[in-house]
């Protein structure tokens, strides 16, 4: 696909790739060989068929190719963007093992920002499309609708866990009620991933057509605070958690509470959700300083780098304690951060940070790491080199080394079983140790991914829909 | 939703506003917290719950006027709509029966003691309060506290009202008389804070102190707000923001209380030059 320049974009918020043509889109579609039984298909989290809406596209029918993905997916134009396709239905397509797998994602992208351009409201392109024609899981159960009516049910965060839960129910006939606790909807999709990976244009088109559904989103509402789970389960039949994994992990080292260093989470949203690059227009200001180290391998900690580059600074350094190789972000990112200048230092690992006289991180104090024997995750764990200290003159640090399951929920409910790390319990179906009480996404895998996020809100709905089906 | 209901001058800088919030005054308790963001282009600021009336389904905020976005919210008039207002946020105050307690507001802080006087008297406390402020025209509450507590003392730094100095000279005499304090609250400017724990510390009386460090999204995502306590780093949104005011780190708090002091000048006279403007 077609990319704006590393010079060019890093001046800017605005996305990276440009799209495909018509033209090209159809030429890459034609490159699928039609598998009788398509593997990729199975590496996708949410079964799209895959197989048959790149049959439309290599026919030049977008239209077509738009409604099957719906089927199974509702939001293709943020999952063509940020799902690790490389990992999931790329890899198993059987031209990638002797060349190039077919660019699937890009394709999904295509297509989904085909229909988007094409008309004008969010109302009609759905409504042409995929949406009122009965998708897979509805037409695989059937319902008699008065019985829906006027069943409540309550969904906690606006995440694509929570707008994918919601939009399947609000699609089956019940009364969904979105709780948010912040000021906008869209969870990391809004707060987290930033605008030259995923406009928020887009993002707030498929909220737009959630509650064109009837769903009914409550921003500033925060569960636990505002009511309990107990209190909900009075007025609703069913809740569905999806509150994400928001507590930012900090590496409990001397001066990582010194003035400069950040989670990432509050760079980010200060920078996504707070329009802070806006300041003082938008009142929310971040400081970015010249040298920004970035700690961590992860998309959070491409995407922080990527922005400090964006914000002015000068150099910005990722420190990562292992090697390219087992770092988790998106190859793609990774590459692209590495167009744009970031200074990778791998096998790197912050101990200490120092301040200037007036409180300020100055330099942070690393020790240099070797890799070792395979730890539990299968990765080579690295190893400290013993006295091999060295300290890199930074006047920003952003944490970036992860983010855990967000307690307060948990803490406010006290019959919710979570895992020691934090993540709540679930049955294979998302039920947690609470009847009626569901939850996928985030807060039951810990920092993941949008579309095992979109899954989880899949499942649910799916089992709060048989939950309450036969007795009301 | 979040209309302004009434507004009130307290005092030159420091205002009030009666808000409706039906669901927050409903959940709200004593220490409590809530997040407001004036208008869309606004930070998310934290203020305390002054007052919640559940029956009429409103809150009240009392804040002075420190930069932007609370001269943004300044700004706003009877019958305008705040933005967003997140909350009941925060752990409340442990209100319970410890015998005497001592609660200390100073400057804004005075309004935020008012709920936990409330609270601990009705627990069957004796409640001392302590509020100080600069001068005379800057106190605010004297007459709700005086009806609240069992006792008041008032100092100001230039004794235009009450006993000049500082409300941890009072602090220390109350302790001198023999008074027998069970547990002090202090809300307010953190060198006041600090002062007042030093102080208790010398005589081992369990000190509580709200603190007030920078916030962001409030609902513990962020970590902004992080404060060592007892050597261990908590954040205080959700963990607060009342903590033992003997084991706070204040030096650090002071420190990261600065971190924007410069940069929010300028958003300052951003508002200022849009409001005579406008
Ligand atoms: C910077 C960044 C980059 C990422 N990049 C990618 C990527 O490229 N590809 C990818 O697949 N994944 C990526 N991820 C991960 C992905 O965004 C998450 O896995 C996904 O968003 C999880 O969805 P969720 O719905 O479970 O939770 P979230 O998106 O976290 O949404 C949870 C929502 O619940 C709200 N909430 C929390 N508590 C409460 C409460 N008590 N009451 C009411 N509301 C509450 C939150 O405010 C939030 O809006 C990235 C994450 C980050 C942070």
């Amino acid at each position: 696909m077609r990319e704006r320049s590393a010079a060019e974009r890093i001046r800017d918020f605005q996305e990276v790739p440009l799209g495909y043509t018509p033209e090209q889109a159809i030429e890459e579609a034609k490159r699928c060989i039609q598998c009788k039984n398509p593997k990729c298909v199975g590496g996708c989290p949410v079964e799209i068929d895959i197989t048959g809406f790149l049959k439309f596209v290599a026919e030049g029918d977008f239209a077509s190719a738009a409604e099957k993905i719906k089927e199974t997916n509702a939001l293709p134009a943020i999952c063509g963007r940020v799902c690790p396709q490389e990992d999931q239905c790329e890899k198993e397509c059987i031209l990638g093992v002797k060349g190039e797998p077919v660019a699937i994602g890009s394709l999904e992208r295509f297509v989904a920002d085909w229909e988007r351009e094409s008309s004008p409201r969010p109302s009609t392109r759905y409504a042409r499309s995929g949406h009122p024609s009965p998708s897979k899981m509805e037409r695989g159960m059937n319902f008699d609708d008065s019985r829906k009516k006027g069943v409540r049910i309550a969904v906690v965060g606006s995440g694509p866990a929570g707008l994918t839960c919601a939009g399947d129910l609000a699609r089956l006939g019940y009364q969904v009620t979105i709780f948010e606790s912040l000021h906008v909807t869209g969870g990391v999709l809004t707060y987290g991933i930033p605008e030259f990976r995923l406009p928020k244009a887009i993002v707030n088109l498929e909220v737009e057509y959630v509650k064109s559904l009837g769903v009914e989103i409550k921003t500033d509402m925060l569960v636990g605070n505002v009511y309990t789970i107990e209190e909900l389960l009075k007025e609703y039949k069913a809740v569905f958690i999806g509150s994400g994994a928001g507590l930012p992990k900090f590496m409990n080292i001397p001066g990582e509470n010194l003035d400069g260093v950040y989670s990432a989470n509050e760079y980010l949203f200060r920078v996504n959700m707070m329009k802070a690059w806006q300041f003082p227009e938008y009142l929310t200001p971040v400081k970015i300083g010249k040298r920004v180290a970035v700690v961590g391998g992860g998309n959070v900690a491409m995407d922080s780098a990527r922005v400090s580059l964006r914000l002015g600074a000068e150099e910005v350094t990722i420190l990562y304690r292992r090697t390219h190789d087992e770092m988790p972000a998106r190859k793609e990112e990774i590459e692209r951060a590495v167009e744009e200048g970031i200074v990778f230092k791998i096998l790197t690992l912050p101990i200490k940070y120092h301040a200037n006289n007036e409180g300020w991180v100055s330099e942070a104090e690393c020790i240099q790491m070797e890799l070792g024997e395979p730890d539990s995750s299968g990765r080579r764990r690295p190893v400290e080199i013993p006295n091999s200290n060295f300290k890199i003159p930074i006047d920003t640090v952003i944490v970036a080394i992860g983010n855990s399951p967000n307690p307060l929920v948990p803490h406010r409910t006290p019959n919710l079983k979570t895992e020691k790390w934090g993540g709540v319990i679930v049955t294979a179906a998302g039920l947690t140790s609470i009847p009626g009480v569901y939850a996928g996404g985030d807060i039951v895998r810990g920092a993941a991914t949008v579309i095992s996020a979109m899954g989880d809100g899949k499942v649910a709905a799916k089992a709060i829909h048989s939950f309450l089906g036969p007795t009301k | 939703m979040f209309k302004i209901i009434k507004k009130e001058k307290l005092n030159e800088s420091v205002t009030r506003l009666i808000v409706e919030a039906p669901h927050i005054a409903r959940a709200a308790r004593p220490g409590n917290f809530v997040v407001v963001i004036p208008a869309e282009n606004a930070e998310r600021i934290p203020l305390t719950i002054a007052d919640a009336d559940k029956e009429r389904g409103t809150i009240s905020i009392i804040f002075q006027i420190v930069g932007a976005t609370t001269r943004v919210l300044d700004s706003l008039k009877v019958g305008d709509e705040i933005a967003h207002l997140l909350g009941p946020l925060g752990v409340p105050s442990h209100i319970a029966k410890y015998g005497t307690v001592v609660v200390i507001g100073g400057g804004v802080g005075i309004a935020e003691i008012y709920p936990a006087v409330k609270a601990l008297k009705s627990a069957g406390n004796k409640v001392i309060a302590i509020i100080g402020a600069r001068c005379k025209d800057l106190l605010i509450f004297e007459k709700e506290l005086r009806t609240e507590s069992s006792e008041l003392k008032i100092t100001t730094d230039d004794g235009t009202c009450g006993r000049k100095g500082f409300v941890s000279d009072e602090l220390k005499d109350l302790i001198a008389s023999g008074e027998k304090i069970d547990l002090v609250i202090a809300v307010g400017p953190v060198p006041m804070m600090k002062v007042c724990c030093d102080v208790t510390k010398a005589h081992n009386i369990r000190t509580v102190v709200s603190l007030n460090p920078l916030i962001l999204d409030a609902t513990g995502m962020c970590g902004i707000c992080r404060v060592t306590v007892g050597g261990k780093t908590k954040f205080a949104c959700v963990e607060g923001p009342e903590f033992d005011g003997h084991e706070v780190d204040f030096k650090e708090l002071t420190e990261r209380l600065k971190a924007y002091k410069d940069v929010e000048k300028r958003a300052d006279e951003h508002v200022c030059r849009l409001l005579s403007n406008g």
